[in-house]
């Protein structure tokens, strides 16, 4: 038979390619491209999932989203890496009461369409995106101004008594004033968040079709999205702001898996990663050199405390003094190390790094010492059942950890800990809206805004929207009140300083990790930095020719 | 014939119904609420959690989302909106089901030629060397996983040689869904090969073989015409079954190659609990199985005219 014969060769081809991956060693990832003259009309490519949602400003809240909502928008202020402002679309926000806010914009700014930007386009798109009737998921970070309640009421079905929002006013073309409903002294580092970006006149005329392809008025405009593919964004040359893109725009790409894209990070096919998959870890730094980068950003892993749980409540509230020693019971430095092979710092208090009023060491209880831990344990006395279980989503890698704070609770303490693993993230949090979480569950949190403020009133106020432990203590929330009060903003991040070296007295929570950025880029680029929030800074990437 | 073909289409209509159903309900049994997972950690106020679930329809009894669902389907080809994106399930499917035809297409071809012609091979030289080599090597594919596979390729073909790219781009071009390809009709092909090579054995042995061989007939005809559409019976079976499950259970391979296929959206569709999306992929798949094991069935009657349909 004719066929015969090509058929063998095939099956001959296929025998000898399977042996020879028995002996294949990796190749050497040789090539240079060391012209290094840079081209400011190149076009970078970067590694990013799919947007989970449409991309409006009111409601882009997940990292694959608002990296591109970054590059499209330009709020009023952003914030340096130690934590102060730098004013962007506005020339100044000042206050001198922390209550009434009046924000002057720099004049001649225009959204990628051609229209002015305005107060009122500031205005506009905060009373819009406040409007429970558009189900923004940002509508919360306007609760600080005034009459926010009659636009957005909390309670399940209830209708809005006001469109617009009272603490908001237009003084005249460039000026606007905002009136919170009590003073907030560190609300101008909450305006560097996307949600305060403002938003053209004809958004209000089709927002649906605003959130497939946005106008802003940031370094870049919109290009392309080719869904579940890529998004094209390209360098808006009429930009007058200071962080112009050193670039000609971005490719955002999706990947099936974080293996596949530092696959086609090593062969050239991307440029920058965000992150990597656990197997790369330990060997990016060989394969990347002085491309690699590790570098810790502002968010925090903690395990939380299910307060409502039986356990805790049941005879009588838990003693703090327990779960200070299930925290010193935890070998931080050893797990970081060796489970979570170096990608993560063991924390030492609430508040990450990179955010205003961050202080090393700001707490004890984070050191390891298992004498310590079982003397506190004791003391305060003892673990209810001598068992606690850590609720964690299956579909996250968080499995190993956990179970390796579990083995080091139990060898320092004797108390039996297991992980509860709940299948995926839906599952894991339905738990905890429906407080179910058994025991102690695990948490995390991404800074806001740059202030210790958010790693402690937004996760430990009463009824805060990071509270979902059921934590509260109305001296804490007294105190807390008393920091979001203070004159100025040194004050109150000195407030929210001495808050967090009390929190020990409280363990609403313990904090496990600082998160690192481990990730890498191409050399075909330079110039690539990381953000607080762990996002590589679009504008300043340049691309070589 | 023409009842045959009526009937086995208004049977189609009552697996289409229960399907639909039962997927359905299995995503509405499973804890989490796609909605608040919308929020993550940081949560939202409950009056925005209830505005979004309005405007979706999720606060609706079950029976009367399903029959909403439904008769969008029917009657104006609507299989609603995903909860994420906000994207009409129809554009998410018109994405994926493009990419997973081509793969799967790529994939059936390579299992049908090499299969095929591997058990030709075999069994017309039963129980010689050529025969127990292609023994040996279907049963090591058959035994390694899949993933497994998918590496040894790309590390050979992609890193060590260099001759293709690791992953499908986003053009998703021919050249690079071969691998891919390969990998996923791997498995199908082994089973091929081993179903054509028994069956082609045992028939050589039969009685009308003796007959045709004793007429003289050429031996390119007695094998090409006599021995093979009474061998192939079985092996078209195989392949009708396979081209369904090529459409859907790819989502091994589709992640190793990056593919965004329907394999990746079905697996992404149960973790976010997005059943429209899954209801509707899920139909579509129903719908392909049900319309290739008509057309086997009736490509029985081209390869034996003994068989009949009443």
């Amino acid at each position: 038979m004719r066929g015969a014969k090509s058929a063998k060769w095939v099956t001959g081809a296929i025998i000898v390619a399977l042996a020879a991956t028995a002996c294949g060693g990796g190749k050497s990832e040789g090539g240079n491209d060391a012209k290094g003259k840079v081209d400011p009309n190149g076009i970078f490519s970067i590694e990013v999932g799919e947007p989970e949602k449409p991309l409006l400003t009111g409601d882009t809240m997940e990292s694959n989203g608002s990296i591109v909502m970054a590059g499209l928008f330009s709020t009023l202020v952003d914030y340096k890496a130690d934590g102060s402002l730098e004013m962007i679309n506005a020339e100044s926000v000042t206050t001198t009461d922390s209550k009434l806010w009046t924000v002057k914009l720099k004049k001649g700014w225009k959204f990628h369409d051609g229209t002015p930007v305005t107060a009122k386009s500031f205005v506009d798109a905060w009373n819009w995106n406040a409007n429970v009737e558009n189900a923004q998921g940002l509508a919360s970070w306007y609760a600080d101004i005034k009459g926010f309640e009659k636009v957005h009421p909390e309670a399940e079905g209830a209708k809005p008594t006001s469109k617009t929002l009272d603490g908001l006013k237009v003084l005249d073309e460039n000026t606007f004033t905002i009136e919170l409903a009590k003073p907030v002294p560190y609300f101008a580092h909450k305006l560097a968040y996307i949600s305060f970006a403002p938003l053209p006149e004809s958004f209000f005329k089709d927002p649906e079709a605003a959130g497939q392809k946005p106008v802003g008025n940031g370094p870049y405009k919109f290009k392309s999205w080719d869904h579940k593919k890529q998004i094209e964004i390209v360098r808006y040359d009429g930009y007058t702001g200071p962080n112009k893109a050193k670039n000609g725009g971005v490719v955002f790409k999706n990947y099936t898996t974080l293996e596949a894209a530092y696959e086609d990070l090593k062969s050239g096919n991307v440029d920058v990663l965000r992150q990597l998959a656990p197997k790369d870890l330990p060997v990016y730094r060989s394969d990347l050199g002085d491309r690699a980068v590790d570098q810790p950003y502002s968010a925090i892993q903690t395990v939380a405390v299910a307060f409502y749980a039986d356990q805790w409540k049941k005879p009588k509230q838990v003693d703090p003094k327990v779960i200070q020693g299930l925290s010193m019971a935890i070998d931080r430095a050893t797990i970081t190390k060796t489970v979570l092979n170096g990608t993560r710092e063991p924390a030492t208090g609430w508040v990450a790094q990179g955010v205003l009023g961050y202080q090393p060491n700001a707490v004890e209880v984070t050191k390891f010492d298992p004498a310590k831990a079982k003397e506190l344990i004791k003391a305060g006395g003892g673990v209810p059942n001598n068992k606690i279980s850590i609720q964690y989503n299956a579909d996250g890698g968080h499995k190993e950890w956990v179970e390796a704070v579990c083995n080091s609770i139990t060898q320092a303490t004797s108390v039996e800990c297991v992980g509860d693993g709940k299948p995926d993230f839906q599952a894991d949090l339905q738990a905890r809206k429906n407080q179910q979480v058994k025991s102690l569950y695990r948490s995390g949190w991404v800074l806001d805004y740059p202030v210790n403020a958010n790693f402690i009133s937004d996760l430990f106020r009463t009824g805060a929207g990071g509270n979902q432990g059921g934590f509260s203590n109305k001296e804490l929330d007294a105190k807390i009140a008393k920091a979001d009060s203070a004159k100025t903003l040194e004050e109150s991040v000195k407030e929210y300083q001495a808050i967090e070296k009390d929190l020990v007295n409280y363990m609403p929570s313990i904090p496990l990790w600082y998160y690192k950025v481990n990730a890498g880029y191409s050399e075909k680029v330079s110039g690539v930095a990381y953000g607080q929030d762990g996002d590589p800074i679009l504008t300043g990437v340049e691309v070589k020719k | 014939m023409g009842r045959y073909v009526a009937r086995r289409l208004l049977q189609m209509i009552p697996v289409f119904f229960g399907t639909t159903l039962l997927i359905f309900l299995m995503v509405y049994s499973l804890p989490g609420d796609p909605v608040a997972g919308l929020f993550g950690d940081k949560g939202a106020s409950p009056s925005t959690i209830e505005a979004i679930r309005h405007k979706l329809g999720l606060d609706q009894p079950l029976w009367k989302q399903y029959w909403d669902y439904m008769t969008g389907i029917i009657l104006h080809f609507d299989f609603g909106t995903q909860i994420r994106n906000d994207r009409p399930v129809t554009e998410v499917l018109g994405d994926a089901f493009p990419v997973t035809l081509q793969l799967a297409t790529l994939a059936f071809a390579f299992e049908l030629i090499f299969g095929i012609g591997l058990g030709i091979i075999a069994g017309l030289r039963a129980g010689r060397l050529a025969d127990n080599a292609i023994l040996i090597f279907t049963l090591l594919i058959i035994s390694i996983p899949v993933f497994v596979l998918g590496f040894l390729i790309k590390m050979v073909f992609a890193f060590n040689l260099g001759w293709i790219e690791p992953n499908v781009s986003n053009d998703q071009l021919w050249s690079e869904m071969i691998a891919p390809a390969v990998v996923l009709g791997g498995l199908s092909l082994a089973y091929v090969a081993r179903l054509t090579r028994t069956s082609m054995a045992e028939n050589l042995r039969a009685d009308y073989m003796r007959t045709a061989i004793a007429k003289g007939l050429p031996r390119r005809r007695v094998i090409g015409v006599h021995l093979m559409r009474n061998s192939m019976i079985p092996v078209v079976t195989f392949l009708g079954t396979d081209i369904g499950a090529l459409m859907g259970g790819a989502i091994v391979t589709e992640r190793i190659f990056n593919v965004k296929g329907v394999g990746g959206l079905i697996a992404e569709s149960i973790t976010r609990r997005e059943g429209t999306t899954l209801v509707g992929l899920v139909t579509v798949l129903v719908i392909v199985y049900l319309v290739t094991s008509l057309l086997i069935d009736l490509l029985y009657a081209v390869l034996d005219p003994r068989i009949r349909y009443a």
